[in-house]
Formats: C-alpha cells, sequence, structure tokens
C-alpha cells in the first residue's frame, strides 16, 4: 500500500474529482427541480379551484367559469379509441419483428421507420390527420380522426416497448414449443403472449398518458374550442383537455386566475397518475416472474 | 441378425449457420429401437446435428441444411406438415426448460395442440409421463405449481416427461446431463433404460462413460465430422479404426 | 408414413398425417400474413405521411411557390388579400434561436445527469435518479407551455427587467429541459456501452474516476453522446406547443435573446385553422409541413447511424 501514497498531484485530482462529483449531482437535482417547482406551483394556484364542480361539470360563461366535464370526457374517449387502434396494430408488428423477421434489409427498412415515426413532430402528425383522415378518408374533423392521428403517432413506442417485453422472454421457451410441433403462432400465442402481456401493458399505459397530454395532433383533427353538446358518437368533434388549456391560457380574455392553473394540475394528475401505475406495474411485474 | 429398415438416414449432411460450417458431408442410418450416441468435444457438431433432424433450421436465423434425411424412409424436407414430424421427435436440451406454465400444462400442452380435448384423457397422459420421467412422485400434489420453478433436476425430468407426451417414435437428447446433479443423472438414465425397447433414442453427449453406459451404437464427431461409427462395446474395448477416435475414447483429447 | 404399433406408442392418433395441413397449419399461415401487414405499417405510415402532407401542399408548390421567396425573404403575409407573400426565413431563424439555447442548456446537463447516473451514482440512486429524470418527459408539452406563460414570463420580465417576457429565453429553457430525458438516458445508454475493462485498465494506473472518464469513457462514448444530441435536436425542433405559447410568436430575426420570435411548428399551429382547405395559404402551411418532415427525417436518420454504429462495434 506504501506505494501508493498520497502526493501532492494525487490529492489535487482528488479534489477535481469531488468537486466535478458535486457539480454533476447538483445538475442531476437541477433536473428534478423544475418537476417539483411545476407540480408546487400548480397545487398552490390550481388547487383551490381544483373542486368537485370543476371537475363534474360543464364550462360557463365563455369558459371562464363552470367545469371541464366535457373537456375530460373527450380526452377519455380520444386516448382510448387511440390505444384502441394503435395496440393491436403495434404489438402484431412488434410480434412480427420479434418473432418472424429475420434480420434482413426489409427488417431494417422497418426498423428505420419506426425510429422517424417516433421523430415526426407532433404537428407534422397533425398535417397528416388533416390530409388523410379529415379530407381523403372523409372522416371530417371528429373523434375518430383525432384518434387515429393519435394511434399513429403513439404507433412507434407501442413497438419498442412490446418488442422488448417480447424479446425478454427466454429464447428455449420458444424452442422447447416448437419441438412439440406447436406452430409459431401457437407458440406464441400459448407461451410467449402470455408472459410478455404485463410488459405490454406497461407501455400502452405508458403511451396512453404521453397521448392524454398531447395537443398539436388533435386540434385540426376533431377537438374543438368549444362545444356546446357532448359529442353523440365518433363522427362528432371533441372538447379536450389538452386544447382547453391552451384555449383559456391563451384565446379567452377573462378567465380567472386559479383556472388554467387547475386545468393544467388535472392534466398533468391524469398523465403522473398513468405514468405511475406503469412504474408500478413494473415493479410488481419484476416481483412476479415466472422463471 | 435381421437387417431393418433405418429409422432415420442421413445422406450427405451439410449444416451451415451463415458461414460458418457446422457439420460437412455426414451419413449415418440410425436403426429402429436402438440407443445410438454421439460422442464428441464442443462445437463438433451434434447439436446442429439433431437440430436437423426435426427440422429445427427452419425456425433457426441462418441455419442451412444441404443434403438429405430420410425418416421412416421419407425425405422430411418433402412433407407437407413439418408439424406432424416433429410430434414424432421427442427433444430434451442441455438446458432443463420448464415451460413458464404449470407442471400439468406443460406435460399436456403438446397434446392440446395435438387435438386431445378430454380432461380424463389429458390426465391419464400427464400422469404416464410424469411416472415415466421419474417426477410423478415428488409433483403428484403440486400439478397446479409453475413448471419453471421447479429445481433443475426436476425440470429436466419435467422435460423428458414433456418429450414423452405424444408417444414420440424418436426421443433426442442433447447433452441432457450437463446442467444437473449426478443423482438426477443417474434417475433420468435409469428412465433411459426402461424406454429404450420402446422407442428410437439419439443421444449427444460429451461425456464419453455415459454413451458406453447407454449406447448400443456409438458416432464420434469431430470438427464437424462423422470420424467413425461403430457397436459401443467394441469400440470402447479399443476396436476403433481411426487414430483419432482412439485418442478421444482414452480421453487425450481437448 | 407408417406408424410403428409399439406398447408405448399407444397414442400415434397424436402424430398427424405429415401429409395434411391442418387447420393450425393454415391458422398460423394466416396469422403470419396479418403480422406482417402488421409489421409493415410503420413503413406505410412513414410514406402516407410524406404522401399526404405533399398531396396537400403540391397545389402551392406548383402554382405559387418559389424557392427564393419561401428561403431567403423573411415576409410572411400569406392573409393579405392583394399581395400575400410566403418567406419563411424570419421562421427558420426562429426555429434555429430557439432550438439552438434548447441545446445550449440541454447538451452540459444532460451530459452531466449522464455522469452522475451511470458512472458515480450507486445502484439504488441510478434507479431513482433515472424514474425522476423521466418525469420531466411526462410533463404534456401545453402544460410547458403555460409555465412559460404564467410562471416563466413573470419571472423573466423581473429579473431582465425586460417589458415582455415571452421570447427566445422562455422557450428556449422549456424545450432545453423537455429535451433533457431522452439526451440523458441515450448518452447513459452510450456511457454504459463502454466496457468495464477500459474503466479498469485505467483505474489500474492509478486514474482517478474523473480521469478515466474524461480520458477514457466520453472519448470512447463519443458517437452515442453526439447521437444523443441530435436526437435532442430533433426534439427541440419539432415541438408545438411550447414555441407556439413561449416565444412571443412575431415575424422576427431576432438579435438577442430577449426577441420574440415565431417557429416553423407553431406557425403552422396558429394558422392552419384559419385557412380554406386547398388555398395557397393551406398549400404553404403543408410545404412548411414537409419540410419540417424532411429535416426531423434527416436528424434521425443520421442520430440513427451515429448511435448504431456503437452498438455495431
Ligand atoms: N446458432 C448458431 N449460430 C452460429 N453458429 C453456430 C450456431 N450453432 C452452432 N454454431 C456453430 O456450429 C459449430 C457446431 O456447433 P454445435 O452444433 O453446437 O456443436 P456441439 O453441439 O457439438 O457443441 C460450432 O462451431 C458453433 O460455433
Ligand atoms: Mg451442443
Amino acid at each position: 500500500m506504501e506505494r501508493f501514497a498520497t502526493t501532492p498531484l494525487n490529492r489535487r485530482n482528488r479534489r477535481i474529482q469531488a468537486l466535478l462529483r458535486g457539480l454533476f449531482l447538483l445538475m442531476t437535482l437541477l433536473l428534478i427541480l423544475p418537476v417539483a417547482l411545476i407540480l408546487a406551483t400548480l397545487i398552490v394556484k390550481g388547487g383551490p379551484a381544483l373542486t368537485f364542480d370543476l371537475l363534474f361539470s360543464d364550462p360557463r360563461l365563455g369558459m371562464t367559469a363552470g367545469g371541464i366535464l366535457p373537456a375530460l370526457l373527450g380526452t377519455v374517449w380520444l386516448v382510448s379509441l387511440a390505444m384502441l387502434a394503435a395496440a393491436p396494430l403495434g404489438v402484431a408488428a412488434a410480434i412480427y419483428l420479434n418473432e418472424y423477421a429475420g434480420d434482413g434489409w426489409l427488417t431494417r427498412l422497418i426498423n428505420l421507420a419506426i425510429i422517424n415515426l417516433a421523430g415526426v413532430p407532433s404537428i407534422v402528425h397533425a398535417l397528416f390527420g388533416v390530409g388523410a383522415f379529415v379530407l381523403f378518408f372523409g372522416l371530417g374533423a371528429s373523434i375518430l380522426a383525432a384518434s387515429l392521428t393519435l394511434a399513429v403517432m403513439s404507433l412507434p413506442v407501442i413497438i419498442v416497448t412490446t418488442r422488448e417485453a417480447l424479446a425478454a422472454v427466454p429464447m428455449s421457451y420458444r424452442e422447447a414449443c416448437w419441438t412439440l410441433g406447436a406452430t409459431r403462432w401457437q407458440t406464441i400465442r400459448r407461451v410467449v403472449l402470455p408472459n410478455a402481456v404485463p410488459g405490454i401493458l406497461t407501455g400502452v399505459i405508458l403511451e396512453l398518458s404521453r397521448s392524454a397530454g398531447e395537443t398539436a395532433p388533435i386540434m385540426f383533427t376533431g377537438a374543438a374550442f368549444f362545444l356546446p353538446l357532448l359529442p353523440q358518437d365518433v363522427f362528432d368533434q371533441t372538447m379536450a383537455l389538452s386544447l382547453h388549456l391552451f384555449v383559456i391560457s391563451t384565446q379567452v380574455p377573462g378567465v380567472p386566475e386559479p383556472l388554467p392553473y387547475a386545468v393544467a394540475l388535472v392534466l398533468i394528475g391524469l398523465v403522473l397518475m398513468m405514468n405511475a401505475l406503469s412504474i408500478g406495474f413494473r415493479l410488481w411485474l419484476r416481483g412476479s416472474r415466472r422463471w | 441378425m435381421v437387417t431393418q429398415a433405418p429409422k432415420i438416414q442421413v445422406d450427405n449432411l451439410t449444416i451451415r449457420h451463415g458461414e460458418r460450417v457446422a457439420l460437412r458431408d455426414v451419413s449415418l442410418a440410425i436403426r429402429p429401437n436402438e440407443v445410438f450416441a454421439i460422442i464428441g468435444p464442443a462445437n463438433a457438431g451434434k447439436s446442429s446435428f439433431l437440430k436437423a433432424l426435426n427440422r429445427m433450421d427452419l425456425f433457426t436465423d441462418k441455419m442451412e441444411v444441404a443434403g438429405r434425411i430420410l425418416f421412416n424412409g421419407r425425405d422430411i424436407r418433402t412433407l407437407r406438415n413439418l408439424y406432424a414430424l416433429r410430434r414424432r421427435i421427442g427433444v430434451v436440451f442441455p438446458l432443463p426448460v420448464g415451460l413458464p406454465l404449470t407442471i400439468y400444462e406443460n406435460v399436456a400442452l403438446g397434446p392440446k395442440l395435438a387435438g386431445v380435448r378430454e380432461r380424463a384423457e389429458l390426465d391419464a397422459i400427464v400422469e404416464r409421463c410424469l411416472r415415466l420421467a421419474a417426477l410423478w412422485d415428488e409433483v403428484k400434489d403440486r400439478l397446479n405449481d409453475y413448471g419453471s420453478l421447479l429445481s433443475g433436476g426436476q425440470q429436466q425430468r419435467l422435460t423428458i416427461a414433456r418429450a414423452l407426451s405424444q408417444s414420440p417414435e424418436v426421443l433426442i437428447l442433447d447433452e441432457f446431463s450437463i446442467a444437473i446433479d449426478p443423482i438426477t443423472t443417474m434417475r433420468i438414465e435409469d428412465v433411459l433404460e426402461q424406454l429404450r425397447s420402446e422407442l428410437t433414442i439419439i443421444l449427444a453427449s460429451t461425456s464419453i462413460q455415459q454413451a458406453r453406459r447407454l449406447a448400443d451404437r456409438t458416432a464420434f464427431f469431430l470438427d464437424g465430422r462423422c470420424i467413425e461409427i461403430g457397436d459401443t462395446e467394441p469400440l470402447f474395448e479399443g476396436g476403433a479404426r481411426d487414430a483419432r477416435t482412439r485418442r478421444y475414447l482414452e480421453g487425450r483429447f481437448g | 408414413m407408417s406408424d410403428r404399433t409399439s406398447p408405448f406408442a399407444r397414442d400415434t392418433t397424436l402424430h398427424g398425417d405429415c401429409d395434411r395441413r391442418d387447420a393450425a397449419w393454415y391458422i398460423d399461415k394466416g396469422v403470419e400474413w396479418l403480422l406482417f401487414l402488421g409489421g409493415i405499417s410503420a413503413i406505410l405510415f412513414i410514406i402516407g405521411i410524406f404522401a399526404f402532407i405533399t398531396h396537400e401542399g403540391m397545389g402551392f408548390i406548383t402554382t405559387r411557390f418559389d424557392a427564393g421567396e419561401f428561403f431567403t425573404t423573411q415576409y410572411w403575409t400569406p392573409s393579405d388579400e392583394y399581395d400575400p407573400e410566403y418567406g419563411i426565413l424570419a421562421m427558420l431563424a426562429g426555429t434555429a434561436s430557439v432550438t439552438g439555447l434548447a441545446m445550449l442548456t440541454a447538451i452540459p446537463f444532460s451530459l452531466g445527469a449522464a455522469i452522475y447516473i451511470g458512472e458515480f451514482a450507486g445502484e439504488r440512486a441510478r434507479e431513482a435518479l433515472k424514474i425522476l429524470v423521466e418525469l420531466l418527459a411526462a410533463i404534456p408539452s401545453v402544460v410547458w407551455g403555460f409555465i412559460g406563460l404564467s410562471v416563466m414570463n413573470p419571472l423573466l420580465i423581473a429579473l431582465f427587467d425586460i417589458p415582455v417576457g415571452l421570447n427566445i429565453v422562455n422557450a428556449g429553457i422549456l424545450l432545453g429541459l423537455m429535451a433533457t430525458p431522452i439526451m440523458t438516458s441515450i448518452a447513459e445508454d452510450a456511457l454504459k456501452a463502454v466496457p468495464d475493462r477500459y474503466r479498469e485498465a485505467a483505474e489500474a494506473m492509478g486514474a482517478t474516476r474523473w480521469q478515466v472518464i474524461y480520458k477514457v469513457v466520453l472519448p470512447a462514448a463519443r458517437n452515442g453522446l453526439l447521437g444523443a444530441v441530435l436526437l435532442g435536436v430533433g426534439r427541440a425542433f419539432g415541438e408545438t406547443m411550447v414555441v407556439l405559447m413561449a416565444t412571443g410568436h412575431a415575424i422576427n430575426i431576432p438579435d438577442s435573446p430577449f426577441d420574440a420570435v415565431r417557429a416553423l411548428t407553431a406557425t403552422i399551429a396558429a394558422e392552419l385553422g384559419e385557412t380554406t382547405a386547398g388555398s395557397d395559404h393551406w398549400g404553404a402551411l403543408f410545404t412548411i409541413g414537409i419540410l419540417l418532415f424532411v429535416i426531423t427525417f434527416l436528424i434521425n436518420l443520421s442520430a440513427d447511424l451515429i448511435v448504431r454504429g456503437i452498438r455495431g462495434k
């Protein structure tokens, strides 16, 4: 040990190291701080306005009073339909990629497409939704068109998380099943999918929460600033929580100060709750492995 | 001795994994109801050979098989339904694989997929196969526990029970004892002794003693080639024609 | 294929006929086709997005569009009845300045966080910190925009004694925060991809942790870190609600970080609702969309090539 006695140089290096370590820790904490500050602000300023009445009544007086029920329901509608469309397609794509595709050029092309789909700006998704669903397929600005736009946007994340869940199922299970004379599909259905479902659900819930917060993609495809009536079917427009926050904080004069804070609080609360659900799910999952 | 039609006949089998050649131009025949051992060091091509027999190459990335394999005289590449072939061939892997299903389902899965619906019939199959695999007494009271949570040795016997669940004509065991304890190994060898008159057993092993204990005939694989095939006893008594086989059997090898 | 009779192989009925394809066989084939369609859906959607926005923009591109005007002038007056002008230079400058400032904040912070989380933190702290940093990504962009309006705006006014706080700094900081989680996580992956033996070798020679990171780990992770930055740029560049709400939305080539600007994405979001389908204005907005699509495509493509480069090794 004597050979490694502390020299002055060595001591200086250690001091630099301690300093930098502290700096990096500080930076990390500074990244966490905003979330806490935002939450605190929203709670302090919006908390008092967060009443039963806010959640369960219609907006009144040009959205300067009353509640957000139609927007809340609209968001639930939009994201549920979006997941209903995106989850089967995304899971199918992930199964194809993980269970069937080799690593040829087509697979590489698909991977590239997924990465780029994930990177397409949300407003471009909106333009696509308008061009494709609203106009070309004649759905008009409607819940359906907006949900499908959100679904396309959600697809890459669902594919990627599902694929991870599938890849976590050991290869040896598939081989064992194949030697019994099971087809690929029988193997997937009996052995692979049941063990990947919790992981898939985690991803879908996470994506559900992300879409609930999206604004740009639904702006021109089916979400409306204000509607006097609740939508009757999927071909009607709807209000949505995210757009409602945008509208009352930028477009409507005379909104009492706490109201947008309260709406933001509801939106973020919804999103974080689903996030927590997905994290909890993931932790529970780790504890309940069957291998 | 009556010459029987071979159960499995392999002609000029060459197997590649991408660029890598795992097996070169191997020809051999396996007789009905014999225990046929393949010995040889790691990477000799034993597993690749066994995989080709039930066409796992179709489900394995980059694995290519050239040559001909006849099962009961029929070229397996011409089969219209390869799943039917796989039901005739039970497979046991080097590492135990208890599927993440209940113990009962592990054994019943194959028959269910093959169309058995009757609960009583499935019960009978499960019990018979678990008994054959010498596992019944240990698990009969907890058939609804997860098979993947059994001990290694139990999982390997579960694998055997599963492999037997569709009454296969051929049982393939690929180094079944490398991951389990000597006691379980002995028990499984006893099981194989009981089964030997009932079906054809093909066994790959790095343990020459195991091959000697079990096999009627033994083939020695080295670097993807089949160096020598012979009746087990003479081969082990110094009757090997090839010097490499003799050196390997004397334990003076990799 | 003949079945052998044996006391053991009682149940040869299970084996089925090797020459007959049963229902399971056909179901498997059918499902494979369905899954294949799902598999290529991502490709179809990428092509579809490009095709549909091009389709809507085509009317403008083939008639009114003039590349010189579009890219090099700053006058954007599409709703002018007599002399509409379609120059996006100011918006390009707006998007670039906000994205640039976002990266100026996000790069050091995400790199610092990645180094702390990946190289210094213990096992438990690492997991916790990762989840907490991910929380930043969970906040919806419209909430960020609202924070820009309601918190950052008065804060900047008070701090810098300026009349309005909706400007490059406001949106840049928020975009930086939004881009940080993905950058941190990719950067941390890149650090993790550096084999431990490099670290051990350097430490064996008496180097401190920091020296190891600085001299060995960071250079080795160079490509992955670059990929992280590119992905962050892509995020900030394509973000809509924050730049719509927090930049001031003024067409203006900035000469100070406290200037209000307008971003490409925000222009589409603000104006699409007021145009009629098929008009020049409509087509011009879709043309901006094409531009956004192409640029993010290139950014993501290069990020992927670079990141894959390190994984491949
Ligand atoms: N899936 C695979 N991919 C690539 N190479 C493989 C694969 N399986 C086996 N090989 C190669 O084929 C050769 C034979 O391997 P294997 O058949 O597993 O031999 P053994 O079972 O006798 O150890 C080895 O060189 C091995 O590296
Ligand atoms: Mg092997």
